[in-house]
């Protein structure tokens, strides 16, 4: 019986001590017309059938071990040191239950308030809360707590195009049954097309940074611009990007939101993926989610615990801003191990790695004859190459080749047909670039 | 009073140059950085890969977990994460997949996708199934969000009010907040069923118009199976709304009854839950949600269908578009007997799996298509199992809870005196103690090496002690935590003080929760040049 215990002798015993002669009296309470139905599922299987299985799947993948890698778009291949997945795999960690019994959670408590603040180092605020679900939720949250910030006065939510396609669906979905406005990001504005929107009535404006294209705007203006108006700067970041690019903080972001897979969570065909979300002190209340903060016992030792309980769903039920509950909190852990081993030196040289290789694979690519590479603005891991061919044609020919080539702009903007969003990390070694340029060089 | 912390801070344990990985030398020639977007300072600690290791170990030591002993949490279904399915979850085929593969590289997770939605379509009795939602609570927006639309595709858009018993987890009133509709609470009966009079009331009076649906937990958050509910869902029908079945407690009604033919319209489920995967300190988890043809065209997308049917015997090779490209880095793959083909004979074209959005879509609730790293470990924990063993996980749940409850009724008051679901709840509280509360009995149990079960909830019952021992326990550690708890009864009357400052063994005693939220110290990073 797979994972039950139970002898014939036990279960016997047990019966008896309940008072009944099957188990299956103790279903009387489901109407007897609909009690114990068949289902129609494959028979069971050995642990041995099971792990044949689950490998002949995996295989049916063209995965990053077989492929060389050139694709992002909001799912980074990165290098995650072995002892990431280690800590992962300790029973302690992965089989306990939300930190709600602090004397007996101080090991997921320290590790939450460990991750809640090298989040406050990257990003530039005051305090993160222990996840969301995703980069895309967090900026759901993001619009919530504006809107809440703001009072629900304001009902104009501004969003760049330049945000990854799937968040601004997200945000969507998620405010569907309010009374608000969701605008900017249908055509292409630029940052300065969108402070022209700003108005008494803007509850909040989003940007990304670098953008969904890579790229870096100039921000040097915006916050003020926003702030001016009345309205809240959230920045959707890329946490590897802030290893060497300057904090949102610093850029007089009051909200920043994003997904945290890129430090140490592998690609895992899109989840368990890591939402951040962190936040400057004056909204440090309106937060949603589970947040750790120290405290003392009662024999005056320092300790963790989760604080400002009274906003969350189990307290506040249907006056609460958000229902989460489960987050992803095994995700920060990833992270929080992987920020530590990193650590001040590491994650800047690994930043700079990714910036030095996506820069020459850049440079190779735009020289190609037929190709372009779009450098007006300056880029991290990710730029847009023009491409003399439909974006599915030269995937197909470098997938034969063993690539896996980059993200096809045209199914998400109309306007970028051929234009391919290409991701090169440290994990791709130079030979890897050069042979992928020569193909692409093959097809000009 | 001291200071200490019983583990430094990662941050304290560093020190300057230090490096806790061993990274390689850029192979590329150099390009300048952009001197005027550089940030100046990054402050995360420097420590070796020894220092990181001691440390995240020494911090699990600090926690109770599951592969540790009983954790009876009530609600949370804190049953045995089989360590298969990590192994499952490692393989590079997995771990290692890009989300954006484009179908034709990614059949084999579209493939285990599309099967366990057709798996937990067929537990719950339900057409269609997403699995796309996060976890519990996103499932139950999902469902409100489709109710909502479906009134207003309808012309109904004014049935704005949720019914929701009072007996609810947190989760389900905040929900319908969130969606834009109102809640309306009934109030629960002595038998801790919805109260029937109230819930003619609201659906036969003058609210009638106004109902969109109603939300309720099966078995109840009581662990109590609501003997009433097919007269609860005709009701409700009755004036137009539409049922949605929390499925937390879906470990007490597998193979037992289906939700779908009940009658329920949507429900979710909690793969971290009824399906093993694991909760991981918090999270992640997995809230598949189901419903029957009606709100199928609302399904939160995208889900994973056949968009190209396979073919007997053509002249294609085999399985083309599944088998390992004879390109790649060259690694062999598992192409003869697939699992991919089981539906295809040998020689033949498996179908093309491929996502979908349905039609009238609520949209998207994730990037991507979902926590897919819990639903492959839920279906390798299905495959387990299978059609004869999915019956057994939810008896032996069942017999365990009430093996437990039949026992603590002689120590513990048990508020309803009927047969249990998957798990029950006790009064915590003695009236010959009356100093000694649920939470005082919870952290003395601590003491004797078990954790607590769910505490002051539901809200219904004073002083709750919700217990949820599921399937995977023997006989004998039940037994040995009855027996704990039968010495905490006998405890509170002799030296109360003893639970009231308890935990004694814990690595803390109690914390000062007033503080934490006074004093807010929620990060100890090094403050940035601003
Ligand atoms: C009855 C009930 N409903 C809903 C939820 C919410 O699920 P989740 O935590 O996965 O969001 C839970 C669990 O926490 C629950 O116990």
């Amino acid at each position: 019986m797979s994972y039950i215990p139970h002898t014939p002798f036990e279960t016997q015993q047990m019966l008896v001590e309940i008072g009944v002669a099957t188990i299956d009296e103790l279903f009387e309470a489901v109407p007897a017309t609909h009690r114990f139905p068949k289902l129609d599922l494959p028979p069971p299987m050995s642990e041995m059938e099971v792990a044949a299985e689950m490998l002949a799947i995996s295989e049916a993948n063209d995965h990053a071990q077989d492929f060389a890698i050139f694709r992002g778009a909001g799912a980074y291949h990165h290098f995650i040191p072995s002892v990431v997945n280690h800590m992962l795999l300790r029973g302690e960690f992965y089989t306990a239950y939300t930190p709600y019994q602090p004397e007996i959670s101080q090991g997921t408590l320290q590790a939450t308030y460990e991750y809640q603040s090298m989040m406050c180092a990257l990003t530039g605020m005051d305090a993160a809360n222990a996840s969301h679900y995703d980069g895309a939720t967090s900026l759901a949250e993001a619009i919530t707590v504006a809107l809440e910030a703001t009072r629900h006065r304001r009902k104009k939510v501004i969003l760049s195009h330049a945000i990854h396609p799937h968040y601004r669906e997200v945000a969507r979905t998620y405010h569907q049954g309010r009374d608000i406005r969701i605008i900017g990001d249908r055509g292409r504005g630029e940052v300065v097309d969108l402070m022209e929107m700003l108005d008494e009535n803007t509850a909040m404006l989003a940007v990304q940074y670098p953008d969904f294209f890579g790229q870096i705007d100039d921000l040097s203006t915006l916050a003020d611009a926003v702030h001016d108006a009345g309205a809240l700067l959230v920045m959707v970041a890329n946490p590897m990007a802030l290893s060497i690019f300057k904090s949102p903080g610093e850029l007089g972001a009051d909200i920043v939101v994003g997904e945290g897979q890129p430090m140490g969570v592998p690609l895992g065909y899109g989840g368990p993926y890591l939402g951040y979300f962190a936040i400057r002190q004056k909204y440090v209340r309106r937060i949603a989610g589970r947040i750790i903060g120290e405290t003392l016992d009662a024999d005056g030792k320092r300790a963790f615990v989760m604080t400002l309980r009274p906003r969350e769903q189990d307290i506040k039920r249907e006056r609460a801003t958000s229902n989460i509950c489960t987050n992803q909190g095994l995700m920060a852990l990833s992270a929080s191990v992987y920020m530590a081993l990193m650590g001040k030196n590491g994650l800047r040289h690994v930043g700079e790695l990714n910036y030095h290789k996506a820069h020459y694979a850049a440079n190779e690519i735009n020289r190609l004859d037929g190709y372009s590479v779009d450098m007006s603005k300056p880029f991290f891991n990710e730029f847009v190459v023009a491409c003399p061919r439909p974006i599915a044609r030269i995937n197909e020919a470098l997938l034969a080749e063993g690539i896996i080539g980059g993200y096809d702009l045209g199914a998400h903007y109309y306007h970028l047909t051929d234009r391919m969003l290409l991701c090169v990390t440290e994990m791709n070694a130079k030979e890897e670039i050069d042979r992928l340029v020569e193909i692409l060089g093959g097809l000009g | 009073m001291t200071t200490e912390l019983l583990q430094p801070l990662i941050y304290d344990i560093g020190s300057p140059g230090r490096m806790g990985v061993n990274l390689p030398e850029c192979d590329v020639p150099k390009v300048e950085l952009p001197a005027a977007l550089m940030r100046e300072d990054l402050p995360l600690p420097e420590v070796s890969e020894v220092q990181v290791v001691r440390h995240f170990v020494k911090l699990s030591k600090l926690n109770y977990s599951i592969d540790q002993g009983l954790y009876p949490l009530g609600s949370c279904t804190m049953k045995y994460n089989p360590k298969i399915n990590e192994d499952a979850a490692r393989l590079p085929g997995f771990a290692q997949l890009h989300p954006l593969t484009d179908e034709s590289g990614s059949q084999g997770a579209l493939f285990l996708m599309r099967e366990l939605q057709k798996w937990l379509g067929e537990i719950s009795g339900f057409d269609a199934v997403s699995l796309t939602p996060a976890a519990g609570a996103q499932g139950e927006f999902a469902g409100i969000l489709m109710i909502r639309q479906y009134h207003r595709d309808r012309g109904e858009g004014q049935r704005d009010l949720i019914l929701v018993p009072n007996s609810a987890h947190g989760t389900n009133p905040a929900t319908v907040t969130m969606a834009g509709m109102h809640v309306h609470e009934l109030p629960s009966n002595d038998r801790g069923n919805v109260d029937m009079d109230a819930l003619h009331a609201a659906c036969e009076g003058e609210l009638r118009d106004r109902i969109a649906g109603m939300m309720v937990t099966v078995p109840s958050t009581l662990g109590l199976f609501e003997s009433t509910i097919l007269e609860v869902i005709a009701t409700v029908h009755d004036a137009g709304g539409l049922m949605y079945m929390d499925g937390a407690n879906m470990n007490a009604l597998m193979a037992a009854v289906k939700p779908g033919e009940l009658g329920f319209d949507v429900m979710h489920y909690n793969l971290h839950k009824t399906f093993s995967t694991p909760h991981g300190g918090g999270g992640p988890g997995s809230g598949a949600v189901g419903v029957n043809d009606k709100l199928a065209p609302y399904l939160p997308g995208p889900i994973v269908e056949i968009v190209e049917e396979g073919a007997a015997d053509t002249e294609e090779p085999v399985g083309a578009t599944l088998e390992s490209p004879e390109h790649g880095r060259g690694m062999t793959r598992a192409s003869q007997g697939s699992p991919l083909q089981t539906s295809a004979g040998e020689g033949d074209r498996p179908p093309l799996y491929g996502f979908v959005m349905p039609e009238k879509s609520i949209g998207r609730l994730k990037a991507f298509h979902g926590n897919f790293g819990m639903h492959l470990r839920a279906f390798a924990y299905i495959r387990v199992y299978g059609d004869s063993g999915i019956r057994d996980v939810t008896r032996y749940a069942v017999l365990n809870a009430n093996y437990l409850r039949a026992k603590l009724m002689r120590t513990y008051k048990v508020p309803y005196p009927r047969y249990c679901g998957h798990e029950f709840v006790l009064e915590g509280h003695f009236e010959d103690a009356a100093d000694v509360h649920a939470l005082d009995i919870s952290k003395r149990l601590m003491d004797y090496g078990f954790h607590p079960p769910t505490n002051y909830f539901p809200l219904i019952v004073p002083e709750a002690l919700l217990i949820e021992p599921t399937e995977t326990e023997t006989k004998v550690d039940l037994d040995e935590f009855v027996e704990a708890m039968e010495r905490i009864a006998e405890e509170a009357r002799r030296d109360p003080e003893l639970l009231r400052n308890a935990p004694h063994t814990a690595p803390v005693r109690r914390l000062d929760e007033v503080r934490a939220a006074k004093e807010l110290v929620l990060c100890c990073a090094p403050a940035l040049s601003r």
